[in-house]
């Protein structure tokens, strides 16, 4: 089968700087096989995601949509890709435009893809809000009147409202209390169950990482050191760096 | 002794919602305190009153005592002072605390200078010893980087750099290590540890995380709505929870815990 989202021997060095950020890295996300990407900060995941959305060019390598090269320049492609994936990003406040309120944040991609008009969006944004726990008069207020788990959530309500295939989210649930985290992790086994969503997620948080993705790719220093099924990855660890991880998880007293 | 006294303190908006009710606690010199709650709980609204940091329109009533300082209806030049020597803040969304058109390293140099004085080449070796410490890698990039030129993990080790560079008497870290991978995160909390040992620092640590608390704090308080629902040691909350916010807190993050043991998704 072809994978929905690809890297081939990507490099990517950032301007003015003398070492890759990521190297030597193959991955391929295939439709209903959940991929996790791990590892230490610093260590080139954000950098992935980006590439992945084609938000970074890869210095060498490339990406992959649909088997085929994926090229800014095609419009055809990029208003397919656009349909398909969307992205919840790490850093929730910087990404929601703080001038809009919440209602037309997260309709924006109903709006910008054309599915729906200003008023046919607002019972879909209403379900989204719920659905991740938020009351639908949030709609009415703007991303600052809200705590730094809220604004998380509502990045979550924007990137599944308009029910992508792929889901790109970079530490989706940091900010969460453990309580609301369950609630966002059975929505997103939820959306992968019914809608058969594929998700490409960066978590440091191994226990997320184990309830919804099938596959895990271990990063340490720009490289992919592991690579496989997650049970076998999370359960028998064959690199250090990934046996240091999993044994440093802080664990309840008992 | 008390560092800090909290009573009765309520935040509400201008148009009178309250979200911040009736909250009081106290903390004494190099205690250490944690806040856990809901998402939406008020836990980051309180710690913006203990520094007279609430955004505009909202307002603070009751009493914060902070080293003998009260906070609540101070003027702007009273909390100037009491702001980086009595207490300093991690906040919790880094990139919204750093400034994004100063480089990295003149960010952490700035309290270094203010707090104790350095200048020139001192102070230059002063940030590069913030930087090391935080377990920053590539400590001279990193100084030279915006913050948008390096990774969110390193944001964060930034903003505790610049928070502990103050030589706060209470620090106060609002979700510090959210965005650390779990080694790192380690690395810091030991750091944090060894910090308030030598310094005597106090510290409330806000976090979602019940394991990261117990690791950190000896107490702690969990919020629900605005409230208090109940305080402890970390141990007793998690063995027998009372309120059934921290019981369903206990259970789902067990719960958590149980699918890293079975290490496979469902
Ligand atoms: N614009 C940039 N210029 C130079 N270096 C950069 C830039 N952006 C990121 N880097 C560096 O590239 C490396 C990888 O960063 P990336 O953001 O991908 O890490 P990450 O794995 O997402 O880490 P974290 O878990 O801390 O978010 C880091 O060392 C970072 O400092
Ligand atoms: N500027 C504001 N205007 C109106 N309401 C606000 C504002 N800032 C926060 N709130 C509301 O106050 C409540 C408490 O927010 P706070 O940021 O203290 O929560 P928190 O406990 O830190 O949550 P989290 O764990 O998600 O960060 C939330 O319901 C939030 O929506
Ligand atoms: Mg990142
Ligand atoms: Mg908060």
């Amino acid at each position: 089968m072809t994978p929905v989202l690809e890297l081939r021997d990507v490099a990517l060095r950032h301007r003015g700087s003398a070492v890759d950020a990521v190297q030597d890295i193959s991955l391929a996300v295939e439709a209903g096989h959940s991929l996790a990407l791990v590892g230490e900060s610093g260590a080139g995941k954000t950098t992935l995601l980006r590439l992945l959305l084609g938000l970074a060019r890869p210095t060498a390598g490339t990406v992959r949509f649909d088997g085929a090269e994926l090229s800014l320049r095609d419009r055809e492609q990029m208003r397919r890709f656009r349909r398909s994936v969307q992205c919840v990003f790490q850093d929730p406040y910087s990404s929601l435009d703080p001038r809009r309120r919440v209602g037309a944040v997260v309709a924006e991609p109903l709006r910008s893809l054309g599915i729906d008009t200003r008023s046919s969006a607002v019972p879909k944004v209403a379900a989204a809000l719920d659905r991740v726990g938020l009351p639908a008069d949030a709609m009415d207020r703007y991303p600052h009147e809200f705590s730094g788990g809220q604004r998380q959530r509502i990045a979550i309500a924007r990137a599944t409202v308009c029910h992508p295939r792929v889901l790109l989210a970079d530490e989706p649930v940091s900010a969460l209390d453990v309580t609301t985290r369950v609630k966002v992790v059975d929505l997103l086994a939820e959306l992968k169950q019914e809608q058969g969503l594929t998700l490409v997620m960066v978590s440091h948080d191994l226990s997320v990482v184990a309830s919804l993705c099938e596959r895990t790719a271990v990063l340490e220093h720009g490289h992919v050191v592991e690579q496989g099924d997650t049970a076998q990855v999370l359960g028998h660890p064959a690199h250090p760096y990934t046996r240091r991880l999993i044994d440093s998880v802080p664990r309840l007293p008992a | 002794m008390t560092f800090l006294d909290v009573r009765g303190l309520t935040v509400r908006t201008a148009e009178g919602r309250v979200l911040v009710d009736d909250l009081s606690f106290s903390v004494a010199g190099g205690e250490r305190l944690g806040l856990i709650g809901e998402s939406g709980s008020g836990k980051s609204l309180t710690t913006l009153a203990v520094l007279g940091l609430l955004p505009s329109g909202m307002t603070a009533t009751g009493s914060v005592e902070l080293a003998g300082t009260q906070i609540v209806g101070a003027t702007e030049r009273a909390l100037t002072s009491v702001r980086g020597r009595d207490a300093a803040v991690v906040f919790q969304e880094p990139l919204t605390a750093l400034d994004p058109l100063m480089r990295v390293g003149r960010q952490i140099a700035e309290p270094l200078a203010r707090r104790r004085g350095l200048r020139g080449a001192a102070l230059r070796d002063a940030v590069g010893d913030m930087l090391a410490q935080v377990r920053l890698p590539e400590p001279e990039r990193v100084s030279r980087a915006f913050p948008h030129e390096i990774s969110g993990g390193q944001r964060q080790r930034v903003a505790l750099a610049m928070a502990l560079a103050c030589d706060p008497g209470l620090l106060i870290a609002d979700e510090p290590t959210t965005a650390l991978d779990v080694s790192v995160q380690a690395e810091m909390l030991d750091l944090l540890d060894s910090l308030v040992r030598e310094r005597g620092m106090a510290v409330i640590f806000v976090s979602h995380d019940l394991a990261v608390v117990a690791r950190v704090t000896d107490r702690a308080l969990v919020m629900k709505d605005g409230r208090a629902v109940e305080t402890g040691t970390v141990h007793d909350l998690v063995r027998s929870p009372r309120a059934e916010y921290t019981k369903s807190l206990v259970a789902g993050a067990r719960r958590l815990e149980a699918a890293l043991d079975l290490r496979s998704p469902r």
